[in-house]
Protein backbone atom coordinates (compact mmCIF):
# COMPACT_ATOMS: atom_id res chain seq x y z
CA UNK A 1 0.00 0.00 0.00
CA UNK A 2 1.30 3.41 -0.92
CA UNK A 3 1.45 6.08 1.69
CA UNK A 4 0.79 9.67 0.77
CA UNK A 5 2.82 12.18 2.58
CA UNK A 6 2.07 15.77 2.05
CA UNK A 7 3.68 19.07 2.33
CA UNK A 8 6.78 18.34 4.33
CA UNK A 9 8.23 21.81 5.02
CA UNK A 10 11.78 20.61 4.33
CA UNK A 11 10.79 19.22 0.99
CA UNK A 12 8.91 22.39 0.16
CA UNK A 13 11.88 24.63 0.67
CA UNK A 14 13.25 26.11 -2.50
CA UNK A 15 10.44 24.74 -4.64
CA UNK A 16 7.08 26.37 -5.23
CA UNK A 17 4.02 24.83 -3.68
CA UNK A 18 2.63 24.35 -7.14
CA UNK A 19 4.56 24.54 -10.39
CA UNK A 20 3.02 24.14 -13.83
CA UNK A 21 5.33 24.38 -16.78
CA UNK A 22 4.30 24.20 -20.41
CA UNK A 23 1.09 22.32 -19.64
CA UNK A 24 -1.14 21.24 -22.51
CA UNK A 25 -4.36 19.42 -21.77
CA UNK A 26 -7.25 17.94 -23.71
CA UNK A 27 -10.72 17.64 -22.32
CA UNK A 28 -13.69 15.98 -24.03
CA UNK A 29 -11.62 15.49 -27.16
CA UNK A 30 -10.51 19.05 -27.71
CA UNK A 31 -7.53 21.10 -26.69
CA UNK A 32 -8.46 23.02 -23.55
CA UNK A 33 -5.09 24.29 -22.32
CA UNK A 34 -2.16 25.43 -24.42
CA UNK A 35 1.26 25.81 -22.94
CA UNK A 36 0.27 27.15 -19.51
CA UNK A 37 2.97 27.84 -16.95
CA UNK A 38 2.39 29.02 -13.43
CA UNK A 39 3.94 29.02 -9.97
CA UNK A 40 1.99 29.27 -6.76
CA UNK A 41 3.41 29.91 -3.30
CA UNK A 42 2.02 29.15 0.13
CA UNK A 43 -0.82 31.37 1.24
CA UNK A 44 -1.35 33.01 -2.15
CA UNK A 45 -4.84 33.90 -3.29
CA UNK A 46 -5.14 33.72 -7.05
CA UNK A 47 -8.09 34.41 -9.32
CA UNK A 48 -8.38 32.59 -12.62
CA UNK A 49 -10.47 34.68 -14.98
CA UNK A 50 -11.60 33.83 -18.48
CA UNK A 51 -14.64 33.25 -20.67
CA UNK A 52 -16.63 30.01 -20.73
CA UNK A 53 -14.57 27.22 -22.22
CA UNK A 54 -11.32 29.03 -21.43
CA UNK A 55 -9.98 25.94 -19.67
CA UNK A 56 -10.37 27.08 -16.07
CA UNK A 57 -11.95 23.84 -14.91
CA UNK A 58 -9.53 21.81 -17.03
CA UNK A 59 -6.62 23.57 -15.36
CA UNK A 60 -8.06 22.73 -11.94
CA UNK A 61 -8.55 19.08 -12.92
CA UNK A 62 -4.94 18.91 -14.07
CA UNK A 63 -3.68 20.48 -10.84
CA UNK A 64 -5.90 18.19 -8.76
CA UNK A 65 -4.43 15.21 -10.58
CA UNK A 66 -7.79 13.93 -11.81
CA UNK A 67 -6.90 14.72 -15.44
CA UNK A 68 -3.50 13.93 -16.91
CA UNK A 69 -1.92 16.71 -18.99
CA UNK A 70 -1.09 15.76 -22.58
CA UNK A 71 2.22 17.62 -22.36
CA UNK A 72 4.18 19.61 -19.83
CA UNK A 73 4.69 18.99 -16.15
CA UNK A 74 2.72 19.61 -12.98
CA UNK A 75 4.67 19.52 -9.74
CA UNK A 76 3.16 19.81 -6.30
CA UNK A 77 5.88 20.33 -3.72
CA UNK A 78 8.28 19.07 -6.34
CA UNK A 79 6.49 15.83 -7.09
CA UNK A 80 3.61 14.44 -9.13
CA UNK A 81 0.13 15.66 -8.12
CA UNK A 82 -1.13 12.06 -8.08
CA UNK A 83 1.03 11.40 -5.05
CA UNK A 84 -0.53 14.14 -2.95
CA UNK A 85 -3.70 14.28 -0.96
CA UNK A 86 -3.31 17.95 -0.08
CA UNK A 87 -5.17 19.42 -3.05
CA UNK A 88 -8.87 20.08 -2.64
CA UNK A 89 -10.87 20.65 -5.81
CA UNK A 90 -14.31 22.08 -5.15
CA UNK A 91 -16.22 21.74 -8.39
CA UNK A 92 -18.80 24.17 -9.66
CA UNK A 93 -21.31 21.52 -10.65
CA UNK A 94 -20.23 18.78 -8.31
CA UNK A 95 -22.10 15.67 -9.31
CA UNK A 96 -23.60 15.33 -5.87
CA UNK A 97 -26.83 13.59 -4.97
CA UNK A 98 -28.15 16.06 -2.40
CA UNK A 99 -30.61 13.47 -1.11
CA UNK A 100 -27.76 11.16 -0.14
CA UNK A 101 -28.26 10.02 3.46
CA UNK A 102 -25.41 12.00 5.01
CA UNK A 103 -25.24 14.84 7.49
CA UNK A 104 -22.92 17.84 7.17
CA UNK A 105 -20.60 16.21 9.69
CA UNK A 106 -20.55 12.94 7.70
CA UNK A 107 -19.46 14.78 4.57
CA UNK A 108 -16.81 16.88 6.32
CA UNK A 109 -15.50 13.67 7.93
CA UNK A 110 -14.95 12.23 4.45
CA UNK A 111 -12.03 14.66 4.20
CA UNK A 112 -10.20 12.52 6.76
CA UNK A 113 -10.37 9.34 4.70
CA UNK A 114 -7.04 9.88 2.94
CA UNK A 115 -5.35 10.34 6.31
CA UNK A 116 -6.97 7.36 7.98
CA UNK A 117 -6.33 4.94 5.09
CA UNK A 118 -7.80 1.53 4.49
CA UNK A 119 -9.25 -0.84 7.09
CA UNK A 120 -9.38 1.85 9.78
CA UNK A 121 -12.07 4.08 11.14
CA UNK A 122 -11.88 7.69 12.25
CA UNK A 123 -10.37 8.18 15.68
CA UNK A 124 -10.80 10.82 18.35
CA UNK A 125 -8.17 13.10 16.80
CA UNK A 126 -9.92 12.90 13.42
CA UNK A 127 -13.24 13.79 15.05
CA UNK A 128 -11.59 16.80 16.68
CA UNK A 129 -10.17 17.95 13.34
CA UNK A 130 -13.61 17.56 11.73
CA UNK A 131 -15.24 19.59 14.53
CA UNK A 132 -12.59 22.28 14.20
CA UNK A 133 -13.04 22.44 10.41
CA UNK A 134 -16.79 22.97 10.80
CA UNK A 135 -16.15 25.63 13.43
CA UNK A 136 -13.77 27.53 11.15
CA UNK A 137 -16.30 27.87 8.34
CA UNK A 138 -19.18 28.56 10.74
CA UNK A 139 -21.28 25.49 10.00
CA UNK A 140 -20.82 23.76 13.36
CA UNK A 141 -24.46 24.44 14.23
CA UNK A 142 -25.55 22.68 11.02
CA UNK A 143 -23.57 19.52 11.67
CA UNK A 144 -26.61 17.28 12.13
CA UNK A 145 -28.46 18.61 9.08
CA UNK A 146 -29.00 16.34 6.14
CA UNK A 147 -26.99 17.89 3.29
CA UNK A 148 -30.07 18.55 1.14
CA UNK A 149 -31.32 20.99 3.78
CA UNK A 150 -28.44 23.41 3.23
CA UNK A 151 -28.51 26.63 1.23
CA UNK A 152 -26.07 27.12 -1.65
CA UNK A 153 -23.64 29.11 0.46
CA UNK A 154 -23.77 26.59 3.28
CA UNK A 155 -23.10 23.76 0.81
CA UNK A 156 -19.96 25.48 -0.43
CA UNK A 157 -18.76 26.20 3.08
CA UNK A 158 -19.32 22.54 3.90
CA UNK A 159 -16.99 21.56 1.06
CA UNK A 160 -14.41 24.07 2.31
CA UNK A 161 -14.70 22.45 5.74
CA UNK A 162 -14.17 19.07 4.09
CA UNK A 163 -11.02 20.49 2.43
CA UNK A 164 -9.83 21.74 5.84
CA UNK A 165 -10.48 18.31 7.37
CA UNK A 166 -8.45 16.90 4.47
CA UNK A 167 -5.65 19.26 5.60
CA UNK A 168 -5.54 20.62 2.07
CA UNK A 169 -2.73 23.05 1.29
CA UNK A 170 -4.08 24.03 -2.09
CA UNK A 171 -7.77 24.76 -2.56
CA UNK A 172 -9.21 25.02 -6.04
CA UNK A 173 -12.64 26.65 -6.08
CA UNK A 174 -14.55 26.63 -9.34
CA UNK A 175 -17.01 29.55 -9.54
CA UNK A 176 -17.66 29.49 -5.80
CA UNK A 177 -19.80 32.62 -5.90
CA UNK A 178 -22.09 31.53 -8.73
CA UNK A 179 -25.71 31.66 -7.65
CA UNK A 180 -25.05 33.09 -4.19
CA UNK A 181 -26.77 36.19 -2.91
CA UNK A 182 -24.79 39.08 -1.41
CA UNK A 183 -24.93 37.80 2.19
CA UNK A 184 -23.89 34.28 1.27
CA UNK A 185 -21.08 35.65 -0.93
CA UNK A 186 -19.82 37.81 1.92
CA UNK A 187 -19.84 34.87 4.33
CA UNK A 188 -17.96 32.76 1.82
CA UNK A 189 -15.31 35.41 1.21
CA UNK A 190 -14.93 35.94 4.97
CA UNK A 191 -14.46 32.19 5.28
CA UNK A 192 -11.79 32.15 2.59
CA UNK A 193 -10.05 35.11 4.22
CA UNK A 194 -9.95 33.36 7.56
CA UNK A 195 -8.83 29.85 6.63
CA UNK A 196 -5.19 30.51 7.24
CA UNK A 197 -2.06 31.87 5.69
CA UNK A 198 -0.53 28.53 4.82
CA UNK A 199 -3.28 27.52 2.42
CA UNK A 200 -3.04 28.61 -1.20
CA UNK A 201 -6.38 29.34 -2.84
CA UNK A 202 -7.21 29.49 -6.54
CA UNK A 203 -10.63 30.82 -7.47
CA UNK A 204 -12.00 30.42 -10.99
CA UNK A 205 -14.46 33.21 -11.57
CA UNK A 206 -16.31 35.37 -14.05
CA UNK A 207 -16.66 38.05 -11.44
CA UNK A 208 -14.00 40.72 -11.83
CA UNK A 209 -15.08 42.12 -8.46
CA UNK A 210 -13.87 38.87 -6.91
CA UNK A 211 -10.68 38.89 -8.95
CA UNK A 212 -9.80 42.45 -7.92
CA UNK A 213 -9.85 41.45 -4.27
CA UNK A 214 -7.22 38.71 -4.60
CA UNK A 215 -3.41 38.82 -4.66
CA UNK A 216 -2.90 37.79 -8.24
CA UNK A 217 -4.99 37.29 -11.34
CA UNK A 218 -4.48 34.87 -14.21
CA UNK A 219 -6.31 35.73 -17.38
CA UNK A 220 -6.90 32.54 -19.30
CA UNK A 221 -8.33 31.71 -22.67
CA UNK A 222 -6.87 28.28 -23.34
CA UNK A 223 -3.45 29.93 -23.16
CA UNK A 224 -2.33 32.30 -20.44
CA UNK A 225 -3.07 35.83 -21.65
CA UNK A 226 -1.82 37.76 -18.65
CA UNK A 227 -0.73 37.14 -15.10
CA UNK A 228 0.06 39.61 -12.33
CA UNK A 229 -1.63 41.93 -9.90
CA UNK A 230 -5.31 42.70 -10.54
CA UNK A 231 -4.49 46.23 -11.71
CA UNK A 232 -2.00 44.96 -14.27
CA UNK A 233 -4.07 42.10 -15.58
CA UNK A 234 -7.57 43.53 -15.64
CA UNK A 235 -6.58 46.21 -18.11
CA UNK A 236 -8.96 46.67 -21.03
CA UNK A 237 -6.50 45.45 -23.65
CA UNK A 238 -5.97 42.16 -21.82
CA UNK A 239 -9.66 41.65 -21.23
CA UNK A 240 -10.34 42.35 -24.89
CA UNK A 241 -7.78 39.77 -25.85
CA UNK A 242 -9.40 37.18 -23.58
CA UNK A 243 -13.04 37.93 -24.22
CA UNK A 244 -12.90 39.39 -27.73
CA UNK A 245 -12.81 43.03 -28.70
CA UNK A 246 -16.53 43.57 -28.46
CA UNK A 247 -16.39 43.73 -24.68
CA UNK A 248 -18.35 45.84 -22.33
CA UNK A 249 -17.77 46.01 -18.66
CA UNK A 250 -20.83 46.16 -16.49
CA UNK A 251 -20.77 47.49 -12.96
CA UNK A 252 -18.38 49.91 -11.31
CA UNK A 253 -15.34 51.50 -12.97
CA UNK A 254 -12.17 49.46 -13.05
CA UNK A 255 -10.06 51.55 -10.75
CA UNK A 256 -12.42 51.38 -7.80
CA UNK A 257 -11.54 48.76 -5.20
CA UNK A 258 -14.62 46.87 -4.37
CA UNK A 259 -15.74 44.26 -1.93
CA UNK A 260 -15.67 40.60 -2.84
CA UNK A 261 -19.39 40.34 -3.17
CA UNK A 262 -19.47 42.97 -5.87
CA UNK A 263 -21.55 42.31 -8.89
CA UNK A 264 -19.41 43.63 -11.70
CA UNK A 265 -18.59 41.23 -14.46
CA UNK A 266 -17.80 41.11 -18.11
CA UNK A 267 -19.86 40.19 -21.07
CA UNK A 268 -18.53 39.30 -24.44
CA UNK A 269 -20.83 40.69 -27.09
CA UNK B 1 -51.87 -16.14 16.43
CA UNK B 2 -48.96 -17.85 18.16
CA UNK B 3 -50.22 -21.08 16.69
CA UNK B 4 -50.18 -19.56 13.21
CA UNK B 5 -46.55 -18.55 13.66
CA UNK B 6 -45.32 -21.71 15.35
CA UNK B 7 -47.18 -24.38 13.36
CA UNK B 8 -45.04 -24.15 10.19
CA UNK B 9 -41.88 -24.34 12.28
CA UNK B 10 -42.68 -27.97 13.04
CA UNK B 11 -41.30 -28.66 9.57
CA UNK B 12 -37.49 -28.38 9.49
CA UNK B 13 -37.53 -27.11 5.90
CA UNK B 14 -39.53 -24.09 7.01
CA UNK B 15 -36.97 -23.29 9.69
CA UNK B 16 -34.15 -23.54 7.13
CA UNK B 17 -36.09 -21.38 4.72
CA UNK B 18 -36.61 -18.71 7.40
CA UNK B 19 -32.91 -18.63 8.24
CA UNK B 20 -31.97 -18.47 4.57
CA UNK B 21 -34.40 -15.71 3.66
CA UNK B 22 -33.32 -13.62 6.66
CA UNK B 23 -29.64 -13.76 5.68
CA UNK B 24 -30.34 -13.21 2.00
CA UNK B 25 -32.62 -10.25 2.67
CA UNK B 26 -30.08 -8.60 4.96
CA UNK B 27 -27.15 -9.00 2.59
CA UNK B 28 -29.19 -7.90 -0.44
CA UNK B 29 -30.34 -4.78 1.40
CA UNK B 30 -26.77 -4.01 2.46
CA UNK B 31 -25.40 -4.29 -1.07
CA UNK B 32 -28.56 -2.78 -2.52
CA UNK B 33 -28.23 0.47 -0.56
CA UNK B 34 -24.91 1.18 -2.29
CA UNK B 35 -26.34 0.09 -5.63
CA UNK B 36 -29.44 2.28 -5.40
CA UNK B 37 -27.43 5.35 -4.37
CA UNK B 38 -25.03 4.79 -7.26
CA UNK B 39 -27.90 4.40 -9.70
CA UNK B 40 -27.06 0.74 -10.35
CA UNK B 41 -30.48 -0.87 -9.79
CA UNK B 42 -30.84 -1.80 -13.45
CA UNK B 43 -27.28 -3.10 -13.54
CA UNK B 44 -28.14 -5.42 -10.65
CA UNK B 45 -30.99 -6.93 -12.61
CA UNK B 46 -28.81 -7.28 -15.71
CA UNK B 47 -26.05 -8.94 -13.70
CA UNK B 48 -28.55 -11.43 -12.29
CA UNK B 49 -29.67 -12.44 -15.77
CA UNK B 50 -26.07 -12.67 -16.93
CA UNK B 51 -25.59 -15.58 -14.54
CA UNK B 52 -28.04 -17.77 -16.44
CA UNK B 53 -25.65 -19.01 -19.17
CA UNK B 54 -23.02 -19.92 -16.58
CA UNK B 55 -25.50 -21.89 -14.50
CA UNK B 56 -26.94 -23.56 -17.60
CA UNK B 57 -23.47 -24.58 -18.75
CA UNK B 58 -22.67 -25.90 -15.30
CA UNK B 59 -25.89 -27.90 -15.36
CA UNK B 60 -25.13 -29.39 -18.76
CA UNK B 61 -21.60 -30.35 -17.78
CA UNK B 62 -22.05 -31.33 -14.15
CA UNK B 63 -25.71 -32.09 -13.62
CA UNK B 64 -28.01 -30.79 -10.91
CA UNK B 65 -25.52 -31.09 -8.04
CA UNK B 66 -26.14 -27.93 -6.06
CA UNK B 67 -22.67 -27.55 -4.67
CA UNK B 68 -21.18 -27.58 -8.17
CA UNK B 69 -23.83 -25.27 -9.49
CA UNK B 70 -23.05 -22.84 -6.68
CA UNK B 71 -19.42 -22.65 -7.81
CA UNK B 72 -20.47 -22.30 -11.43
CA UNK B 73 -22.73 -19.45 -10.39
CA UNK B 74 -19.97 -17.81 -8.32
CA UNK B 75 -17.43 -18.04 -11.14
CA UNK B 76 -19.96 -16.63 -13.59
CA UNK B 77 -20.76 -13.84 -11.13
CA UNK B 78 -17.10 -12.83 -10.92
CA UNK B 79 -16.71 -12.82 -14.71
CA UNK B 80 -20.05 -11.12 -15.34
CA UNK B 81 -19.39 -8.36 -12.80
CA UNK B 82 -15.93 -7.61 -14.18
CA UNK B 83 -17.28 -7.69 -17.73
CA UNK B 84 -20.23 -5.48 -16.88
CA UNK B 85 -18.07 -2.96 -15.01
CA UNK B 86 -15.64 -2.76 -17.92
CA UNK B 87 -18.49 -2.38 -20.39
CA UNK B 88 -20.19 0.37 -18.42
CA UNK B 89 -16.93 2.33 -18.18
CA UNK B 90 -15.88 1.87 -21.76
CA UNK B 91 -19.27 1.98 -23.50
CA UNK B 92 -19.71 4.76 -26.01
CA UNK B 93 -23.36 4.05 -26.68
CA UNK B 94 -24.54 5.04 -23.20
CA UNK B 95 -24.62 2.93 -20.09
CA UNK B 96 -28.26 1.86 -20.18
CA UNK B 97 -28.12 0.76 -23.82
CA UNK B 98 -24.91 -1.21 -23.28
CA UNK B 99 -26.32 -2.91 -20.19
CA UNK B 100 -29.60 -3.59 -22.00
CA UNK B 101 -27.86 -5.36 -24.87
CA UNK B 102 -25.78 -7.55 -22.55
CA UNK B 103 -28.79 -8.26 -20.33
CA UNK B 104 -30.87 -9.64 -23.20
CA UNK B 105 -27.92 -11.28 -24.93
CA UNK B 106 -26.72 -13.21 -21.90
CA UNK B 107 -30.23 -14.27 -20.91
CA UNK B 108 -30.93 -15.49 -24.45
CA UNK B 109 -27.65 -17.40 -24.44
CA UNK B 110 -28.64 -19.03 -21.17
CA UNK B 111 -32.07 -20.04 -22.49
CA UNK B 112 -30.45 -21.40 -25.68
CA UNK B 113 -28.05 -23.55 -23.66
CA UNK B 114 -30.86 -24.76 -21.42
CA UNK B 115 -33.11 -25.64 -24.34
CA UNK B 116 -30.59 -28.25 -25.48
CA UNK B 117 -31.29 -30.25 -22.32
CA UNK B 118 -34.91 -31.31 -21.96
CA UNK B 119 -34.84 -32.24 -18.31
CA UNK B 120 -33.75 -28.82 -17.15
CA UNK B 121 -37.13 -27.10 -17.06
CA UNK B 122 -37.91 -27.58 -13.36
CA UNK B 123 -34.44 -26.59 -12.16
CA UNK B 124 -34.50 -23.57 -14.41
CA UNK B 125 -37.75 -22.43 -12.85
CA UNK B 126 -36.08 -22.78 -9.45
CA UNK B 127 -33.20 -20.57 -10.45
CA UNK B 128 -35.44 -18.00 -12.06
CA UNK B 129 -37.93 -17.76 -9.22
CA UNK B 130 -36.22 -19.41 -6.29
CA UNK B 131 -37.12 -22.48 -4.27
CA UNK B 132 -37.02 -21.30 -0.72
CA UNK B 133 -38.67 -24.37 0.74
CA UNK B 134 -36.13 -26.65 -0.93
CA UNK B 135 -33.14 -25.22 0.93
CA UNK B 136 -31.03 -27.93 2.58
CA UNK B 137 -28.33 -27.77 5.22
CA UNK B 138 -25.47 -27.45 2.74
CA UNK B 139 -27.29 -24.58 0.97
CA UNK B 140 -27.63 -22.83 4.32
CA UNK B 141 -23.90 -23.12 4.98
CA UNK B 142 -23.08 -21.71 1.54
CA UNK B 143 -25.53 -18.84 2.00
CA UNK B 144 -24.13 -18.05 5.46
CA UNK B 145 -20.49 -18.22 4.34
CA UNK B 146 -21.01 -16.01 1.27
CA UNK B 147 -23.10 -13.50 3.21
CA UNK B 148 -20.38 -13.35 5.84
CA UNK B 149 -17.69 -12.68 3.23
CA UNK B 150 -19.77 -9.92 1.64
CA UNK B 151 -20.46 -8.28 5.00
CA UNK B 152 -16.80 -8.41 6.06
CA UNK B 153 -15.58 -6.92 2.77
CA UNK B 154 -18.10 -4.10 3.09
CA UNK B 155 -17.08 -3.44 6.69
CA UNK B 156 -13.39 -3.35 5.72
CA UNK B 157 -13.94 -0.90 2.86
CA UNK B 158 -16.96 0.83 4.36
CA UNK B 159 -15.74 4.42 4.39
CA UNK B 160 -14.13 4.14 0.96
CA UNK B 161 -17.26 2.56 -0.55
CA UNK B 162 -19.50 5.25 0.95
CA UNK B 163 -17.20 7.99 -0.35
CA UNK B 164 -16.91 6.59 -3.87
CA UNK B 165 -20.70 6.23 -3.93
CA UNK B 166 -21.26 9.78 -2.71
CA UNK B 167 -18.55 11.73 -4.55
CA UNK B 168 -16.35 9.75 -6.97
CA UNK B 169 -14.35 12.81 -8.04
CA UNK B 170 -13.38 13.64 -4.48
CA UNK B 171 -12.47 9.99 -3.95
CA UNK B 172 -10.02 10.32 -6.85
CA UNK B 173 -8.51 13.49 -5.44
CA UNK B 174 -7.90 11.58 -2.20
CA UNK B 175 -6.08 9.04 -4.40
CA UNK B 176 -8.51 6.25 -3.62
CA UNK B 177 -8.54 3.55 -6.27
CA UNK B 178 -11.86 4.54 -7.77
CA UNK B 179 -11.83 1.93 -10.53
CA UNK B 180 -10.90 -0.83 -8.12
CA UNK B 181 -13.64 0.21 -5.68
CA UNK B 182 -16.17 0.36 -8.51
CA UNK B 183 -15.25 -3.17 -9.63
CA UNK B 184 -15.57 -4.25 -6.01
CA UNK B 185 -19.12 -2.86 -5.92
CA UNK B 186 -20.06 -4.82 -9.04
CA UNK B 187 -18.51 -7.94 -7.57
CA UNK B 188 -20.41 -7.54 -4.30
CA UNK B 189 -23.70 -7.13 -6.18
CA UNK B 190 -22.98 -10.24 -8.23
CA UNK B 191 -22.09 -12.28 -5.13
CA UNK B 192 -25.26 -11.12 -3.37
CA UNK B 193 -27.19 -12.38 -6.40
CA UNK B 194 -25.49 -15.77 -6.07
CA UNK B 195 -26.57 -15.87 -2.43
CA UNK B 196 -30.12 -15.03 -3.44
CA UNK B 197 -30.28 -17.46 -6.37
CA UNK B 198 -31.95 -20.32 -4.54
CA UNK B 199 -34.11 -18.28 -2.26
CA UNK B 200 -35.72 -15.64 -4.41
CA UNK B 201 -34.31 -16.32 -7.85
CA UNK B 202 -32.73 -14.38 -10.65
CA UNK B 203 -35.89 -12.70 -11.91
CA UNK B 204 -36.89 -11.22 -8.55
CA UNK B 205 -33.61 -10.65 -6.70
CA UNK B 206 -33.50 -7.02 -7.80
CA UNK B 207 -36.64 -6.42 -5.70
CA UNK B 208 -34.78 -7.46 -2.54
CA UNK B 209 -31.92 -5.12 -3.44
CA UNK B 210 -33.86 -2.08 -4.52
CA UNK B 211 -37.16 -1.94 -2.62
CA UNK B 212 -35.83 -2.05 0.99
CA UNK B 213 -33.08 0.48 0.20
CA UNK B 214 -35.50 2.77 -1.62
CA UNK B 215 -37.92 2.59 1.31
CA UNK B 216 -35.19 3.18 3.91
CA UNK B 217 -33.81 6.17 2.01
CA UNK B 218 -37.07 8.00 2.51
CA UNK B 219 -37.02 7.78 6.28
CA UNK B 220 -33.31 7.99 7.18
CA UNK B 221 -30.72 10.75 7.06
CA UNK B 222 -27.42 8.95 7.60
CA UNK B 223 -25.94 6.16 5.56
CA UNK B 224 -25.52 3.55 8.29
CA UNK B 225 -29.10 4.14 9.43
CA UNK B 226 -30.26 3.59 5.86
CA UNK B 227 -28.40 0.29 5.68
CA UNK B 228 -29.83 -0.93 9.00
CA UNK B 229 -33.40 0.09 8.21
CA UNK B 230 -33.13 -1.42 4.72
CA UNK B 231 -31.87 -4.69 6.19
CA UNK B 232 -34.74 -4.69 8.71
CA UNK B 233 -37.32 -4.05 5.97
CA UNK B 234 -35.77 -6.81 3.87
CA UNK B 235 -35.80 -9.33 6.72
CA UNK B 236 -39.39 -8.51 7.67
CA UNK B 237 -40.40 -8.94 4.02
CA UNK B 238 -38.56 -12.24 3.83
CA UNK B 239 -40.17 -13.74 6.91
CA UNK B 240 -43.66 -12.36 6.20
CA UNK B 241 -43.44 -13.46 2.58
CA UNK B 242 -42.46 -16.95 3.60
CA UNK B 243 -45.45 -17.30 5.95
CA UNK B 244 -47.81 -15.97 3.27
CA UNK B 245 -46.30 -18.46 0.86
CA UNK B 246 -46.87 -21.27 3.37
CA UNK B 247 -50.47 -20.43 4.16
CA UNK B 248 -51.69 -19.30 0.74
CA UNK B 249 -49.62 -21.70 -1.31
CA UNK B 250 -48.00 -18.92 -3.34
CA UNK B 251 -44.52 -19.22 -4.87
CA UNK B 252 -42.15 -18.24 -2.06
CA UNK B 253 -39.89 -15.91 -4.08
CA UNK B 254 -42.86 -14.05 -5.48
CA UNK B 255 -44.45 -13.75 -2.03
CA UNK B 256 -41.27 -12.25 -0.55
CA UNK B 257 -40.91 -9.83 -3.47
CA UNK B 258 -44.55 -8.76 -3.16
CA UNK B 259 -44.27 -8.07 0.57
CA UNK B 260 -41.09 -6.09 -0.15
CA UNK B 261 -42.87 -3.91 -2.68
CA UNK B 262 -45.88 -3.54 -0.37
CA UNK B 263 -43.62 -2.33 2.47
CA UNK B 264 -41.97 0.12 0.06
CA UNK B 265 -45.37 1.53 -0.92
CA UNK B 266 -46.44 1.68 2.73
CA UNK B 267 -43.31 3.59 3.75
CA UNK B 268 -43.66 5.94 0.77
CA UNK B 269 -47.32 6.64 1.52
CA UNK B 270 -46.79 7.15 5.26
CA UNK B 271 -43.78 9.38 4.60
CA UNK B 272 -45.87 11.55 2.29
CA UNK B 273 -48.67 11.60 4.82
CA UNK B 274 -46.30 12.53 7.64
CA UNK B 275 -44.81 15.30 5.51
CA UNK B 276 -48.27 16.63 4.79
CA UNK B 277 -49.35 16.47 8.43
CA UNK B 278 -46.19 18.12 9.71
CA UNK B 279 -46.41 20.68 6.91
CA UNK B 280 -49.95 21.49 8.02
CA UNK B 281 -48.89 21.62 11.67
CA UNK B 282 -46.10 24.02 10.77
CA UNK B 283 -48.52 26.11 8.76
CA UNK B 284 -50.95 26.18 11.69
CA UNK B 285 -48.18 27.54 13.90
CA UNK B 286 -47.86 30.46 11.54
CA UNK B 287 -51.35 31.54 12.42
CA UNK B 288 -54.36 32.53 10.36
CA UNK B 289 -52.32 33.46 7.29
CA UNK B 290 -51.98 29.82 6.46
CA UNK B 291 -55.65 28.95 6.21
CA UNK B 292 -56.59 27.30 2.97
CA UNK B 293 -56.97 29.65 0.02
CA UNK B 294 -60.65 28.72 -0.28
CA UNK B 295 -61.26 30.46 3.05
CA UNK B 296 -60.80 33.58 1.01
CA UNK B 297 -60.63 36.23 3.71
CA UNK B 298 -59.36 39.60 2.53
CA UNK B 299 -56.19 39.06 4.59
CA UNK B 300 -55.20 35.89 2.80
CA UNK B 301 -55.90 37.44 -0.54
CA UNK B 302 -53.41 40.19 0.16
CA UNK B 303 -50.64 37.95 1.38
CA UNK B 304 -51.10 35.39 -1.37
Amino acid sequence: MRSYSCCEPAAAEGSAMLDLSGVWAHYAGRCALENVSLRLGAGERIAVVGPNGAGKSTMFKVIAGTLAPSAGSVRVFGSDPGSHVCIAYIEQHANINWRFPATVEDVVAMGRIARVRYFRYLGRRDRAIVADAMERVAIADLRRRQIGELSGGQQRRMFIARALAQEAEVMLLDEPYAGLDADASRMLSDTLDSIGESIAVMVATHDLGVAEHLDRVLLLNRRLIAAGTPDEVLAPEHLASAYGSNLRRIGAPMNRRRSLNGTSGVEAG
Amino acid sequence: MTELILAPLAYPFVGRALLAVTMVAAVCALVGTFAVLRGMSYIGSALAHSLVPGIALGYLLGGADRDRLFWWATATAVLASLGMATLVHRARIGEDAAVGVVYAGMFALGIAIISTARSFAVDLIHFLFGNLLGINGADLVRIAATSFVIAVVILLFYKELVLVTFDPVFAVSLRLRRTLLTYLQYLLIALAIVVALQTIGIALVVTLMVAPAAAALQITRRFHHTVLVAAAIGMVSGVTGLYLSYYFNVASGAAVALVCVALFLLVTASDRLAARVSGRARADDDGPRSTTPSAGSPGTAQTA
